[in-house]
């Protein structure tokens, strides 16, 4: 589903951001992309978006290389829920906000409204369709992006904190929400624990390269190799002693 | 509240006004901006002395905002500051134009005076009907009339996300002014050694996060022609009130109602 053969990025000449990198998603697996702060994470992501052109190597999104000739056919197939809504959610209303891409890859108005009432009733949220987006709660605004995503049904999820500044409650409401997602995803974030509860498999990033890859019940429970690339255990498993 | 947030809910409020359903709500967005048109026209048409004749006008305000249900003290608060600078746009008229135009109780009222009044009440009547545009149309259905114009593209999405980035402007701002008065006890606003530093940062933010939201866009497929929404139709209603509006302005413009009137009872 997602490929990425020997990527290697850098901002600045000589300071390499990612340091050839090989991996691959297979389709329906969750991967939660961890990693300490400027380990690369983003610069990944906005790689396979085709924010950024791809320096050294390639990747490739159902087969289709990402590159500037292809950008709307790869970008049709992956959705990306950005850590901040706010920047997410930029029309007034959260149906408005949801029609938005659909109405841009070409469906008729009632089809696209069609596909948005679909997502928002799996999703529990039909009670937001008319909310005004600066009128609900963080929680919802969360949910709410993760819908307009939904709703231009993408094949690919990728996911960039998507528990960040969540009270428990809501929290607890994304990560179900993910775990009911059919979707391929990838999720990047340093909540390990809603990466344990997510993700089957975990890759750890440490500057720019592949530190670890494989089980996320693995990985997760590696204090040694975690607290080597600046993190720490799930607070779920730290408590219980590992 | 400080005055960033109290602009941004006044934005939030302008959204919310022109959601609400009346029957000045309902109508097509090109009715009302055709009608807008050509009431500003009409408007800006008459001639600088002629204040009574202008009077009528008041008309087309006074009924939509009736329709509507939107308060008109709403619209004078909110363009408190534009009515000032229309109403000081004239001040120098009487002084340059001192032709006696009429006796009124043993004073003589200039040309100047007359010519004054006359812009003022055209400038509070066209901000008057711009205000009950907005107000009573939400800014993509606004969007999509002046695209129905054949206003061009690039335009029409210039200003639907001019009107969309200004909030997200201001609540960097509302962030600095607080982050900064926090550290500033006692001081009031930004000191003015600070300012270039501050809007600096402003500006740095803002193209951040208006690059974040552009991105955010085209990954969701735009390629900078918006979907505005359809709404209903331009029904038959629509035409008439169109064409019904656009005679009665005519008919003013070109008849002296008041002075007609005037002449019966004289």
């Amino acid at each position: 589903m997602l490929r990425v053969e020997r990527v290697s990025f850098s901002y600045e000449k000589g300071r390499p951001v990612l340091e050839d990198l090989r991996f691959q998603i297979a389709p329906g697996e969750r991967v939660g992309l961890i990693g300490a702060n400027g380990a690369g994470k983003s610069t990944l992501m906005k790689l396979f978006l085709g924010l950024l052109p791809c320096q050294e190597g390639e990747i490739y999104a159902r087969g289709v290389l990402v590159s500037r000739e292809n950008l709307a056919r790869v970008r049709r197939t992956l959705g990306f829920v950005l850590q901040d809504s706010d920047n997410q959610m930029f029309m007034p209303t959260v149906y408005e906000d949801m029609m938005f891409a659909p109405l841009n890859y070409g469906l008729g108005r009632e089809e696209a409204e069609r596909c948005v009432d679909a997502v928002l009733e799996r999703l529990g949220l039909t009670e937001l369709k008319h909310r005004y987006n600066h009128k609900i709660s963080q929680g919802e605004k969360r949910m709410a992006a993760i819908a307009t995503i939904l709703a231009m049904e993408p094949e690919i999820l990728l996911m960039d904190e998507p528990t960040t500044a969540l009270d428990p409650y809501n929290r607890r409401k994304v990560i179900q929400t993910i775990g009911g997602l059919p979707q391929t995803i990838l999720i990047a974030s340093h909540d390990l624990d809603m990466i344990l509860d997510t993700c089957g498999r975990v890759i750890l990033l440490s500057q720019g390269r592949i530190a670890a890859d494989g089980p996320a019940e693995v990985i997760l429970r590696d204090r040694e190799l975690l607290e080597k690339n600046r993190m720490e255990l799930p607070l779920c498993l730290s408590r219980t002693g590992g | 509240m400080s005055k960033v947030s109290n602009a941004q809910a006044e934005l939030r409020e302008m959204d919310e006004l022109s959601a609400r359903t009346s029957p000045i709500h309902r109508l097509h967005p090109l009715t009302k901006l055709l009608v807008t048109l050509a009431y500003l026209f009409t408007v800006v048409s008459y001639p600088k002395y002629s204040f009574s004749a202008l009077f009528v006008m008041v008309l087309y305000p006074v009924l939509t905002f009736q329709l509507s249900g939107i308060p008109v003290r709403l619209c004078f608060h909110k363009l408190r500051v534009m009515l000032a600078l229309v109403c000081a746009v004239g001040i120098f008229n009487p002084f340059f134009d001192r032709t006696p135009m009429l006796v009124v109780g043993g004073l003589t009222v200039t040309g100047g005076v007359i010519s004054m009044a006359t812009l003022v009440l055209k400038g509070v009547f066209a901000l008057m009907a711009s205000f009950l545009l907005i107000a009573a149309t939400p800014i993509d259905r606004l969007c999509a009339a002046l695209r129905q114009l054949h206003v061009p593209g690039i335009l029409v999405t210039l200003l639907l996300l001019t009107y969309r980035y200004v909030s997200l402007m201001l609540r960097q701002v509302s962030i600095m002014t607080d982050a900064y008065a926090l550290r500033a006890p006692g001081q009031k606003g930004v000191h003015i050694s600070a300012w270039g530093s501050f809007l600096g940062q402003l500006l740095l933010r803002s193209i951040d996060r208006g690059s974040e939201l552009y991105q955010s866009m085209e990954l969701r497929g735009f390629c900078g022609e918006f979907h505005y929404a359809d709404g209903a139709g331009y029904g038959a209603g629509d035409l008439a009130y169109t064409l019904c509006w656009t005679a009665l302005f005519l008919a003013a413009r070109l008849v002296n109602l008041p002075r007609l009137l005037g002449n019966l009872f004289v």
